[in-house]
């Protein structure tokens, strides 16, 4: 116990000792990098998690929330009376909203007496005035909005709105609304109406496009045994959210989000363990003297030990607590680049992410600086006679294995997902790979290069060559980080751009929904006067493809999520007796125009091959409670760019015939003539616009902003790579100062050896940043070849900016870790014997 | 400043003092030196008697604490460092012990340093002709480590003599070689000395290897102890008188060596 103590005494001195020297400094540098990352990556996905997990029933206004296309059958609502439970209805629907000559597309919600059941809706009666908990619903002929219905209509409290047929007075601003919370993008503002002005609207029709919901609320078991009731009734094809089931995609898209920023942080943690196996490389032969002092004077091996390992460990914990109060800082930096976008204010992060994150940084300074370490114990005392008797360095396989093991152990605590992990890391060695490849290549062209340069171009270019082995370490580390960013530049940019461009000029920028069978007439003899252009209106069927070939269609005889999704929603059906342009048919024929009497399908070649529908299979379709059986007669493959309107599954007219049916069109129409669109509203109130246009551009917002916060996280392994090149410089700290005192004594002035680390630090920089460039394109190149399967254009300015901007990066950095020797005296050359 | 007529290095009053935990210590006091145009001129002592630091502060590698030097007719202590490696630059060529050479660069590369520090045009072809001179124009592209001992001291002679300084200083040229390899680089030395009419300022421990210079001066804890000329060479110049000497107090720790007096006051041959 006693000798336990003296260790931690001893160890606690030394560090004072070694911080003071400035030994320890970049490993602290690394250590606070490594655990910056992890917990401002951990504390922010912890707060999202929280939101999420926290208001579960809030997310819902109820402990259970029912909710189909067709309306609330009085036989549902009658059970759940039955079963004592509280309830309430709500549809919810999109909808233009009009006040005077302007429109905007609106996310309507009618809502009953009792909504909500849980959670509050607050709302003030002013623009940012005074919040208040509502305890009732909107009256009749009034509505409730969002704030930023008033700025995009530019209206106030008072104003009148036009919701459908219906002209509805603005009574309050909706400050917070409980089941809104768990959407993380808003695409239009709220509307809240009364359920009772519904039907005033006009704007629900048989077919039309809404969600009928019923909120539930009671106690646990009856809860549980209403929804088991209903779960067991297969005929009801109801959407079921419990407390548990809250927002599955929301889970899924955060589980997704936390695994991939897991893993970005990790490359951060892999660099910055890279610099503190460099760095204890350093402390450790720095320290041989020490040792062999102690073995000495008659410390044995485990004192040895003991007391570096004690020292690095202090180090460790005291450094990542740094870094973790670094990391907390950067959470809120992350939080706030999603501003705006979350619905809601995130709660405050818990402590936990930051312990663990702590833990983590002391198990990568321990992995990746033992090995190192170790070998003080090997020091022979016979050393302080004999100088040359030093131990070998860590063998480079052991270093690896150590640096190997520690991010195998780091790595799934972060992704949590073997298969992703594999992935990435596989993914990450072939850039490493390829970048180290790249890197000696362009290596020796410096060393090429440097004939016929003048005396500083030669020594800088000559020193990148000599040293091969950590110039590559430095272009891989810093070259990695970049790659990342300059990728994530291309896919936010070029690839939306590139699918931009790609549309043929006057591709509709908009589409007319949920038009009624008696206005498409009007609507028809409108749109021919107004735009000048033969717009054609499609039918369109909400339909649940139930059976195939006689058997009952179960999503679990697919594999993939989204088949399993496809077999479970509903379709819209149209029917048609001419093929459109953009379609063409890959198996079968076209119908012929007269009558058979016979239902036919067309299928859409993709879908047809998720769901196993083949040619001439008889498929079954329920239609509002109805049945429709048909054949598929063809399979058409469909070029979706046109903007046309186009659909998965036609049948022939006839076939579909007395069905609740909506009308669907697409058209283009100048900026120019947007008021076009006002009188579209007046005249077919219920009739829904969608801004094309508006979409791409939100969805833009929503990239951005998602890769701002990648970007971030990136920017730790940047960093992280300028921390392994400060590491390589100290590693070679010694060499520089005795060739720049040779230079002095040469007759070099200050200015030739600040210009020959220029080069030095230019070529590093200009490597890395052209093969980051080179990596980026390839990569955005494979994406946009392979996945996305777009025209690919090479950035020109990104092969300008990127380097420049990453060699000005190194430069500042590699100046900055070699000043020193730009003040070496030149009587340095004569004192080394 | 009055120079001697053909005098290439002067020290007046030149003194070295460091601060140390234990208080002032003294490298070097009292120096007089002056060093004539094509003298050769060798510096000998035991460690720690301030050979190296004197060598250092004649070539204007470092700053004395007290009095002054003169390097080709300039006052190195009026100069900043920049100023000063102006002056060493084509002036002044240095032979080190470890040979110094840049391991990044080439033999050729290594010989250019100087020529186009000083802004020298050919380089390349003189930097080739210099090291033909000393027996390596097959080594021309060779990097350090591919050079034994022997021939790395060759390029780093080469080197020295590239810019045919005025003036060449040399400390330990063969301390890091065996006796057969530094009997070869002595000579080399002195014979492209003497071919390229040059001063030297050599510091050895070696008496054999200071019997080849005009003059010896032999150190002892920071003081000249003595001077011997060799037989038939040129007088010193006249500014030059030898002073101090054994029992001069020293105001730091390090106390004369017993070996202090070895030659000390010991004068023509």
């Amino acid at each position: 116990m006693n000798q336990a103590r003296q260790i931690f005494a001893a160890s606690f001195t030394s560090l004072k000792r070694d911080w003071r020297a400035g030994e320890l400094r970049l490993i602290a540098l690394a250590t606070v990098l490594a655990v910056a990352a992890l917990s401002s990556v951990g504390l922010f996905t912890d707060r999202v998690r929280r939101a999420i997990e926290a208001q579960a029933t809030e997310l819902l206004a109820a402990d259970l929330v029912l909710e189909s296309t067709d309306p609330i059958t009085a036989d549902l609502l009658q059970r759940a009376r039955k079963s004592g439970l509280e309830r309430t209805r709500s549809v919810g629907f999109r909808s233009m909203a009009l006040a005077g000559e302007r429109l905007e597309l609106a996310e309507v919600k009618a809502v009953e007496a009792g909504y909500p059941l849980r959670g509050q809706l607050r709302t003030s009666s002013e623009l940012f005035g005074a919040e208040q908990v509502a305890t009732t619903i909107p009256e009749r002929g009034t509505a409730w909005v969002d704030a930023r219905l008033l700025q995009a209509l530019d209206i106030s409290v008072g104003d009148t709105l036009k919701l459908g047929d219906t002209d509805l007075r603005l009574a309050r601003i909706i400050t917070y609304e409980p089941d809104r919370g768990g959407e993380l993008f808003n695409i239009a503002p709220r509307v809240l109406i009364n359920l009772a002005d519904l039907d005033a609207t006009g704007l629900i029709a048989p077919g039309s496009r809404a969600e009928f919901r019923l909120l539930l609320g009671g106690a646990t078991d009856a809860i549980t045994a209403f929804r088991e009731q209903v779960e067991a009734d297969k005929g009801q094809r109801l959407k079921i959210q419990g407390i548990r089931d809250a927002r599955p995609e929301l889970r899924r898209a955060l589980e997704r989000a936390e695994q991939f920023l897991g893993l970005a942080v990790i490359v951060a943690v892999a660099l910055c363990g890279l610099a503190i196996a460099m760095a204890s490389r350093r402390f450790t032969l720095r320290h041989y003297d020490t040792c062999a002092m102690l073995r000495c004077l008659g410390a044995s091996q485990r004192h040895i030990t003991g007391l570096f390992a004690l020292q690095m460990l202090l180090l460790a914990i005291l450094f990542s607590g740094f870094g973790a109060a670094l990391g907390f800082f950067g959470q809120t930096g992350l939080a706030s680049l999603l501003q705006g976008m979350t619905a809601r204010a995130l709660p405050a992060p818990s402590l936990w992410p930051l312990l663990t994150a702590v833990l983590a940084g002391v198990v990568a300074v321990t992995g990746f600086s033992m090995p190192q370490l170790w070998r003080l114990r090997a020091v022979s005392p016979l050393r302080v006679l004999r100088r040359d008797l030093a131990p070998a360095p860590a063998g480079s396989h052991i270093v690896f294995m150590a640096a190997i093991a520690t991010l195998a152990l780091l790595t799934p605590w972060q992704s949590g997902n073997l298969k992703l992990t594999l992935y990435v890391f596989f993914g990450l060695l072939g850039t490493a790979v390829a970048l180290a490849a790249g890197a000696l290549t362009g290596i020796r062209l410096c060393a090429r290069l440097r004939t016929g340069t003048g005396i500083a171009w030669r020594y800088g270019l000559a020193n990148v060559a000599r040293r091969a082995d950590s110039s590559v370490a430095q272009v891989l580390a810093i070259g990695l980080g970049v790659t990342a960013l300059l990728l994530l530049t291309l896919v936010r940019s070029d690839l939306l751009e590139s699918w931009q461009d790609r549309l043929a000029p006057g591709t509709p920028n908009y589409f007319l929904i949920n038009i009624q069978p008696d206005e498409v007439a009007g609507l028809e003899g409108f749109l021919r006067d107004r735009t000048a252009v033969t717009t054609e209106l499609y039918p369109m069927v909400r339909a649940r493809l139930t059976r195939l070939n006689g058997r009952v269609l179960n999503p679990d005889d697919y594999q993939d999520a989204r088949t399993q999704r496809l077999a479970t929603r509903e379709f819209n059906l149209s029917w048609s007796g001419r093929l459109q342009d953009d379609n063409e048919i890959v198996q079968g024929k076209w119908w012929p125009a007269d009558p058979t009497g016979d239902v036919l399908f067309s299928f859409e070649q993709e879908i047809a091959e998720r769901l196993g529908v083949h040619m001439g299979d008889r498929l079954t379709y329920s239609v509002a409670g109805r049945e429709v059986t048909g054949t598929v007669r063809n399979i058409r493959t469909v070029d979706w760019d046109t903007f046309n309107v186009n659909f998965f599954v036609i049948a022939n007219p006839g076939a579909l015939e007395g069905l609740p049916a909506t009308w669907i069109t697409s058209f283009y129409l100048p900026g120019e003539r947007r008021s076009l669109l006002t009188d579209v509203v007046r005249n077919f109130p219920s009739v829904t616009i969608i801004d094309v246009a508006a979409l791409i551009e939100q969805v833009r917002a929503i990239m951005d902003q998602v890769s701002r916060t990648v970007e971030f996280v990136f920017g730790f392994t940047l960093l992280a790579g300028l921390v392994v090149l400060l590491a390589t410089l100290q590693n070679t700290h010694d060499e520089r100062r005795m060739e720049a005192a040779v230079l002095r004594s040469l007759g070099a002035d200050r200015g030739s050896i600040l210009k020959s680390l220029a080069a030095e630090f230019l070529a590093i920089g200009l490597i890395a940043g052209l093969l980051a460039a080179l990596g980026a394109t390839t990569i955005s190149w494979l994406l946009a070849r392979f996945v996305f399967e777009l025209p690919f254009a090479i950035n020109w300015l990104l092969w300008v900016l990127g380097p420049l901007s990453c060699t000005l990066v190194v430069l500042a950095t590699g100046i900055a870790g070699t000043r020193h020797v730009l003040h070496v005296p030149p009587m340095v050359a004569l004192r080394n014997v | 400043m009055n120079d001697a007529p053909g005098v290439i290095v002067q020290a007046r009053q030149l003194g070295k003092q460091v601060a140390s935990p234990g208080g002032t210590l003294t490298i070097l006091a009292d120096i007089d030196l002056a060093i004539a145009t094509g003298e050769s001129v060798a510096i000998i002592g035991v460690s720690g008697s301030g050979k190296s630091t004197l060598l250092g502060l004649l070539a204007g590698l470092d700053l004395p604490t007290s009095g002054e030097v003169q390097l080709t007719g300039a006052a190195l202590n009026s100069l900043d460092e920049d100023g000063r490696a102006a002056i060493r630059a084509g002036r002044v060529g240095f032979v080190f012990q470890s040979f110094q050479l840049l391991p990044g660069l080439t033999a050729l590369e290594n010989v250019m340093l100087p020529l186009e520090l000083a802004r020298i045009e050919n380089a390349a072809e003189q930097a080739a002709s210099g090291l033909a001179e000393v027996g390596l124009s097959e080594r021309l592209q060779h990097y350090p480590r591919q050079l034994s001992g022997g021939e790395q001291q060759r390029v780093a002679i080469a080197r020295a003599f590239a810019c045919r300084p005025k003036i060449l200083f040399a400390d330990e040229p063969t301390g890091n070689l065996d006796q057969q390899t530094g009997a070869q680089i002595i000579e080399l030395l002195f014979r492209l000395n003497r071919e390229h009419a040059a001063t030297l300022v050599l510091v050895t421990h070696d008496p054999a290897i200071a019997d080849h210079c005009d003059r010896c001066l032999t150190l002892a804890a920071g003081r000249i102890t003595g001077e011997k000329l060799r037989a038939g060479s040129m007088p010193s110049p006249p500014s030059s008188p030898p002073r101090g000497g054994r029992g001069d107090s020293m105001s730091g720790p390090a106390s004369p060596s017993p070996l202090a007096g070895e030659g000390s006051g010991e004068r023509g041959a």
